[in-house]
């Protein structure tokens, strides 16, 4: 089972990459972006094929590791 | 006194912090290779700066979870006191044993020069070479040393007196220009509850003979050693 993760930074966090990001594209000429937030994105091949079990394991390594929960958020997507 | 200094793959100051620690203590620190089990009973443990498995991830993320770090924080849980220099800052934060998180500098680029650092308090047994209020000058190098904590966890610090350094400028006084990387309230360094674990992005060990343009820094290794021996 393939699992995708999305960590983001938490409301209130200053994103200066992302507010780069923005200004770049403003500089290219695309009008109306209102704000960047920059973002990472995993993708995990398990070896688990029950659902809830996989997306209970990958909360797990979330909260462990691959986000911070100081400062990001998390949303996990499975492949089913 | 002993000291340990652990060095993880992508560590690059340990040298540094072994020549300042000797310079003190009259003795050489133990060099502790990361993938130990176990950290020998030291008085002292020493987390020190460089890019830790290159900083994959988050800075200091991956060094959190290395078997070390498990030992590290059993010691640190029965009082044997931790300093962490710049990647031992983010280190510390990435385990929780300080509270807050390094993010990306504000301006995005890599910042190398001397600072200047207001000392918050000399009640520690690391900052009792100094006087409360001292204005030191030290060097930073690092592209992730943008402190941020929320508004209810920087209070508390401030009423538990566990800011331990502040950027500032040469008169002490704290503003934006003199943070050279956004920190909140401006906060270079930080204690844990119990003061024990200190975590700091400047590099003292780096300001220790007159060779390296000053040496303020010196006074943070030997009110250590006066504390600790």
């Amino acid at each position: 089972m393939k699992a995708r993760v999305h960590v983001t930074l938490k409301t209130g966090v200053l994103d200066p990459q992302g507010k780069a990001v923005a200004h770049a594209l403003d500089s290219l000429g695309f009008e109306g972006v209102n704000d960047v937030r920059q973002g990472k994105y995993l993708e995990l091949d398990l070896a688990e094929n029950d659902p809830d079990k996989a997306h209970a394991a990958v909360d797990d390594m979330c909260r462990k590791l691959l986000a911070n929960m100081v400062i990001e958020n998390y949303a996990i997507e499975l492949d089913t | 006194m002993k000291a340990a200094v652990i060095v993880f793959p992508g560590t690059n100051r340990e040298q540094d912090m072994v020549d300042a620690l000797s310079a003190c203590m009259g003795n050489d620190p133990i060099l502790v290779w990361h993938g130990d089990p176990t950290v020998p009973d030291v008085d002292l443990i020493v987390l020190p700066g460089g890019f830790s498995y290159g900083d994959y991830l988050r800075s200091g993320a991956m060094a959190a979870r290395s078997p070390v770090m498990r030992d590290i924080i059993a010691k640190s849980e029965k009082g044997v006191p931790v300093l962490g220099v710049c990647n031992g800052f983010q280190i510390l934060t990435e385990t929780g044993m300080l509270p807050g998180a390094l993010m990306r500098n504000a301006d995005l680029k890599f910042v190398c020069k001397d600072v200047r650092l207001k000392v918050e308090t000399s009640q520690s047994l690391f900052a009792g070479g100094y006087q409360a209020g001292q204005v030191i000058r030290v060097p930073v190098a690092h592209h992730d040393g943008n402190y941020f904590a929320d508004e209810e966890t920087l209070d508390r610090l401030e009423d538990r007196g566990q800011i331990a350094f502040r950027y500032c400028d040469e008169d002490g006084g704290l503003n934006r220009d003199a943070n050279p990387n956004g920190s909140i309230r401006n906060i270079a360094g930080i204690y844990n509850e119990a003061k024990t674990v200190l975590g700091m992005m400047p590099h003292p060990e780096n300001m220790i003979e007159s060779a390296q343009g000053g040496t303020d820094g010196l006074a943070l290794f030997s009110g250590m050693v006066e504390a600790l021996s």
